[in-house]
């Protein structure tokens, strides 16, 4: 099972399943992290942690552990 | 009762300016997610009758965060007249993901779309009036920084507070729309404005709204059943669905009046700055030079040049009115109480001023401009090893100025949890009040190793992390995992009206404090310092300061610093660090500390041993802060509670380290 932090620095991925629950999840959600959404890697902190992401035209920024949580498409990287 | 207009929007949207343009108030603005946390209401502005009400951007109305929560009691339990719902233009798909929540809520609403201007410059073009007829109410677009479209706007949200307003919430799939219709037959919602919001929330299993239905046993077991059964024919749980039919309509509405013209300079542009400030080699370096650009002018050049400044004009002031007072006949009690109690105390901290001043409105710079965010982006992976979030790093750096700023800026932390630890925290950071004590100690005691000064700051970091390793695994701080999902803003180049706003609210708390607290202090210190219980004006070793450090010495017997004179040097620090120091010149028979510094250093050569010195310079770094910070401590905990907790746990920590360097210390 492939998860968000799986996918490389400048690739992107489509969102499959939020695994996380409660206030994590809703927050993943909220933030429109929903199914099908297209999500690309922009770049990592420098510490390794957390990622940068962009999705729906605006960045956001959110940390490996709470990245495990979401299951993206296998094969989604050529879009 | 005047009508109310709520102003909703997520973080970062231009709310607060809007706010300020319609009450003429100084709220604060900022480019970092969530900078009003408390609800803010103020007066309209040219109209009669009506109030606005700043409630803190929300992404969403779940019941997770504390903004969350506020905005969303806010809006179940007190009707507004009509919500003005502001939108940042440039970044439509999230903000109407809120929106799309609003109007299932069904006040009166008005949408307020502004940035427009960065829609345009991003060759973009956005159909407002299609916009709002897919959503059923009054789209206008505004500059909120420059005051345009906001007449227009107060005309429709007063127009639609008289309820002539008919709301298009999102329709969902045809799954869930059914589904909502059985939950109705079930529930028998009353046909009230939220009852679509109602049934959304069944749907979605909110405890709080379940815990409102009445109905028996039987009908929420099948309930749960209906809900269950959609979950499974969808392929995903409630709330995942709902979300996501909430964006899923979100992008129909968009693809019918929102034009992208494939040029986005704001996004391109940001992303250009971040490759250099967020890289993955240069991004810390170039932190690190911004941090110690800022202290280096902020704390140790000008800074320390206008504090000097500041000392001396206070000195002056206080030996001119002396000399004034003398040669009209005014008392020598009255001359001392004024010109060495309150002018000496109110003075020491006043002078702190300018240098706070230019330190916010470096913070300002910062936060507006969206770098804030790049901050806890970089200083994540570090703080939270040890129990905190990349955005404690800022209330820590604030720190080493004063404590009470830094304790106001921990309030941008979203998590409850990081923040109270970091408000906890923040003031062990050795802050400026006390290097002057730690000066004239590594002076007098320990004048061969220049490394004693500057080992505080490793003292009080030390403490931190330690502190936050062990507190993080404690009952109080252990709950639920705090994440990190973090919108980056797009960086833009901040307004000098905001960034002056938001310098002054911060300062004007500090200078207020000086104002009346410290006043106050230095006033009660001078008392004692001076009378006898009998109220007749004595030396120090027969004043009430003496009487008090007798009674309090012997708990400072086993810290090697139990004479009724470091006993009170160290409580004296309470009123403010500056005190401490103080004390030691009263003792020395000093009143100017700068002439007296051989004299004072004697006096501690006498009283101390490196050891029991040692362990007072660590009892006074890490011992509760003075009063104007557990003031600060008090307000932003909202608790009693939690404000003694953390004053017991800093000063327990203090006597207990303290002990502990001068038992084995004096052994060495």
């Amino acid at each position: 099972m492939k998860t968000l932090n799986d996918v490389p620095v400048g690739g992107k991925a489509r969102i499959a399943k939020v695994l996380a629950v409660g206030a994590l999840k809703r927050r993943i959600v909220d933030m429109g992290l929903t199914k099908g959404t297209l999500v690309e890697v922009r770049r990592v902190a420098p510490l390794g942690d957390p990622l940068e992401i962009t999705l729906r035209n605006y960045n956001l920024s959110i940390r490996k552990a709470d990245a495990k949580n979401i299951v993206v498409e296998e094969d989604a990287g050529h879009e | 009762m005047n009508k109310i207009l709520a102003l909703i929007g997520n973080p970062n949207c231009g709310k607060t300016t809007l706010f300020n343009t319609l009450t003429g108030s100084n709220q604060y603005v900022g480019n970092w997610p969530g900078v009003t946390v408390e609800r803010k209401i103020g007066k309209l502005m040219n109209y009669e009758g009506f109030d606005v009400m700043d409630l803190p951007g929300v992404y969403s109305l779940s019941p997770y965060t504390p903004e969350e929560v506020i905005t969303r009691d806010y809006l179940l339990e007190n009707h507004p007249g009509a919500v003005i719902n502001i939108l940042d233009a440039s970044n439509l798909e999230r903000n109407l993901y809120l929106t799309s929540q609003i109007l299932e809520q069904g006040y009166p609403m008005v949408l307020a779309l502004n940035m427009m201007d960065l829609v345009h410059k991003n060759g973009d073009d956005l159909d407002t009036e299609a916009l709002g007829d897919m959503l059923g109410c009054h789209a206008i677009e505004i500059t909120a920084s420059k005051g345009i479209g906001i007449e227009k706007l107060l005309d429709v949200a007063i127009h639609a507070s008289d309820g002539h307003v008919r709301l298009k919430p999102i329709i969902y799939s045809k799954m869930i729309e059914t589904t909502l219709k059985r939950i109705d037959e079930i529930c028998m919602l009353p046909e009230e404005h939220d009852k679509r919001w109602r049934l959304v929330k069944i749907f979605e299993r909110d405890p709080h709204e379940l815990s409102k239905l009445t109905i028996v046993p039987a009908l929420k077991e099948k309930l749960e059943a209906l809900i269950q059964y959609c979950e499974q024919v969808e392929g995903d749980d409630s709330e995942s669905l709902i979300a996501a039919g909430r964006y899923a309509g979100v992008e129909k509405i968009l693809s019918q009046c929102y034009h992208r013209g494939n040029k986005d300079q704001t996004m391109a542009v940001s992303d250009r700055i971040d490759k250099v400030l967020t890289n993955r080699v240069l991004g810390l370096p170039f932190f690190l030079g911004i941090m110690w650009l800022m202290y280096y002018v902020c704390v140790s050049t000008v800074g320390a040049f206008t504090t000097d400044g500041m000392q001396a004009m206070f000195k002056a002031l206080a030996e001119a009115l002396s000399a004034a007072m003398t040669a009209a006949g005014v008392s020598e009690v009255l001359i001392g109480l004024i010109c060495d109690g309150i002018i000496g105390g109110v003075g020491s901290v006043l002078s702190f001023v300018p240098q706070i001043f230019m330190l916010f409105f470096f913070l300002s710079f910062l936060e507006d401009c969206g770098y804030m965010s790049r901050v806890a982006f970089l200083m994540d992976r570090i703080f939270r090893s040890f129990g905190l979030s990349g955005r404690s790093f800022i209330p820590m750096l604030i720190g080493t100025g004063c404590s009470v700023p830094a304790i106001m800026c921990a309030r941008t932390i979203e998590n409850d949890r990081d923040r109270k630890l970091t408000i906890m925290l923040t003031p062990f950071i050795p802050c400026n009040a006390k290097l002057p004590l730690f000066a004239l100690f590594a002076a007098a005691l320990f004048p061969e190793n220049s490394w004693i000064g500057p080992s505080m700051y490793l003292f009080g970091i030390v403490m931190v992390i330690a502190s936050g390793l062990v507190l993080k695994h404690t009952r109080l701080f252990k709950g639920e995992a705090a994440n990190f999902v973090m919108e980056m803003p797009s960086y833009h180049w901040p307004k000098a009206k905001s960034m002056w706003q938001h310098t002054w609210e911060r300062a004007k708390g500090f200078i207020i404090k000086a104002g009346t607290i410290i006043f106050a202090a230095s006033a009660v210190m001078w008392v004692l310092q001076n009378f006898s219980s009998g109220l007749v004006m004595v030396k120090p070793e027969e004043s009430m300061m003496a009487d008090i450090g007798r009674f309090i010495a012997p708990v400072f017997i086993p810290l090697g610093f139990g004479t009724w004179q470091t006993a009170f040097a160290a409580i004296a620090g309470f009123i403010a660090k500056e005190v401490t120091v103080s004390t030691f010149g009263i003792l020395a028979g000093v009143s100017d500390t700068e002439a007296g510094a051989s004299e004072m250093i004697k006096v501690v050569q006498t009283m101390f041993t490196p050891a029991s010195g040692y362990a007072f310079m660590v009892f006074i770094l890490l011992a509760s802060p003075c009063i104007a910070a557990v003031a600060t401590i008090k307000r932003e905990m909202d608790s009693w509670k939690w404000t003694l907790g953390a004053l017991c746990y800093q000063t327990g920590l203090a006597y207990v380290i303290a002990l502990v360097i001068y038992q084995v210390g004096s052994r060495l």
